[in-house]
């Protein structure tokens, strides 16, 4: 299947969006976690495409996802860029992309994540979490307990 | 005299001491220096480095012997000491949170010690005091000043750091005091032996860690590679880490260091352990020259008071 053929196949599959945002390349298997954390069930119209081919992915396949008026907040860009490195989020007004990020892994991240250890004092006091973030394996580190959780810790304690 | 002192400050990079993952080589040196230089003093001239200073000692969970190590230590320096030994008395019963009693007890003491049963409130502690913290062990996580302890013995009476073949026997997989010296010593380039049961292994991306600075062998034979070692760092196998009594009876009698094992070590190998001990080191091994774990707990004193000391110039 060519570059056209695939496009068209993903249109007919989802609705295109004149204003708001695209998720694209997304890990397949990952694009439920990703609605589910920005909370898609309810308010603006999305469309989600599952496990949908892609020829840039290695896996040849990708999860994707359009927002009608949803715009994302850098809270929510590290939550997707902790859960789909790699991802790409379109930005579209007026039926065109006004801006395209690749997503990396961020550095440092805070309030975002849950700490997995439940001897570390932010799991009994009202205090914003703060990890540090490693590649290769992917592994974030409490900046209080000094725990680290690996990539499916990290998936699961996104708050 | 004033160039010799601004040259030393910098050698000291921090303005709390709360994990050994935070000191650099530099850091650990000039500490063990300053307990050098402390415990040559006659009693006098201690009593006059804190003096007119106040220290808060709290201790949210009880720690007999750490507790009067440190409380030992800031009244040798001639400081008073206020605090509480358990966290029972505090307003921690009634409901106020660790922050706001850290905020509270800054404002009364000049430096922080503290223990916790909870890991990360040393850091948080760190970050809500306006005066320095000094971490006493917060859970499981760190307790630096035991590693501190651990390097000036070897320093002491080793000789050198850098350079040794030190083995660790026991428990490695959760020994907190074993996980913090072996990284601490990778600033000094240590030959670095583990030993211990295959369930009981140094975690994994610790030795991986390691093995990037230092090199390291791992075996389960206690013996194997005693003739090599200038330090043999023996921890206690705690039945609680087993999943069943019949695993913990295979191993048990494995670990215990007896006298005659040491007949091939060299004559300055020094035996090593954090104490309480059980059964995992011999009496009869005590009255040899190999024995420093007593003068291990020992130098717990010259170390609090140089990390009191350094900590009471650190401006915040």
């Amino acid at each position: 299947m060519n570059k056209e053929e695939i496009i068209k196949k993903i249109r007919v599959r989802v609705t295109p969006i004149g204003n708001g945002t695209a998720i694209d390349h997304i890990e397949p298997g990952k694009g439920l976690r990703i609605v589910e954390i920005l909370g898609l069930n309810s308010g603006n119209a999305a469309s989600i495409a599952l496990n949908t081919e892609s020829r840039k992915m290695k896996e040849k396949r990708k999860d994707l996802i359009l927002m009608e008026n949803r715009f994302l907040t850098e809270e929510e860009l590290n939550k997707i860029r902790l859960i789909a490195k790699n991802a790409t989020v379109n930005t579209i007004k007026n039926f065109k992309i006004e801006k395209k990020e690749s997503l990396d892994l961020p550095e440092k991240v805070q309030g975002i994540l849950k700490c997995i250890n439940p001897a570390c004092i932010t799991n009994h006091e009202e205090i914003k979490t703060k990890f540090s973030i490693k590649n290769n394996p992917v592994q974030a580190k409490c900046f209080y307990c000094e725990t680290a959780m690996n990539k499916e810790e990290i998936r699961k304690h996104i708050k | 005299m004033d160039s010799k002192k601004s040259l030393k400050k910098t050698n000291f990079s921090l303005t709390d001491v709360v994990s050994i993952y935070d000191f650099s080589r530099e850091d650990i040196i000039y500490v063990l220096e300053r307990a050098k230089e402390i415990e040559s003093m006659s009693a006098a001239e201690k009593s006059k480095l804190l003096e007119n200073k106040i220290v808060a000692s709290m201790f949210f969970e009880p720690s007999t012997r750490t507790r009067l190590s440190f409380e030992t230590a800031i009244q040798a320096l001639g400081a008073k000491v206020i605090g509480f030994a358990e966290a029972g008395v505090t307003s921690a019963k009634k409901g106020e949170t660790f922050s706001d009693t850290i905020k509270v007890m800054s404002n009364y003491a000049d430096l922080l010690v503290m223990r916790h049963p909870l890991s990360g409130t040393a850091r948080l502690a760190a970050e809500k005091s306006n005066k320095p913290i000094l971490n006493g062990g917060d859970g499981p996580n760190q307790h630096p000043t035991q590693t501190l302890l651990d390097l000036y013995t070897i320093k002491k009476y080793v000789g050198e750091i850098d350079g040794l073949k030190i083995g660790f026997a026991g428990d490695l997989k959760y020994g907190r005091t074993v996980h913090s010296l072996a990284t601490a010593l990778t600033h000094f380039n240590a030959t670095q032996y583990y030993i211990s049961p295959q369930s009981l292994k140094m975690p994994k991306h610790l030795t991986d860690e390691i093995k990037e600075k230092c090199k390291v062998y791992e075996t389960e034979e206690l013996e194997k590679y005693i003739p090599e070692l200038d330090v043999l760092y023996m921890t206690r196998i705690q039945k609680e880490r087993f999943p069943d009594e019949l695993e913990y009876a295979k191993v048990k009698d494995a670990y215990v260091l007896e006298k005659s094992m040491l007949k091939n070590a060299k004559k300055t190998m020094k035996v090593m352990h954090p104490l309480p001990r059980v059964n995992e080191i011999s009496t009869d091994v005590d009255e040899t020259e190999h024995a420093i774990y007593f003068q291990q707990t020992a130098s717990g004193i010259p170390v609090r008071e140089a990390l009191l000391d350094i900590l009471s110039k650190v401006k915040k």
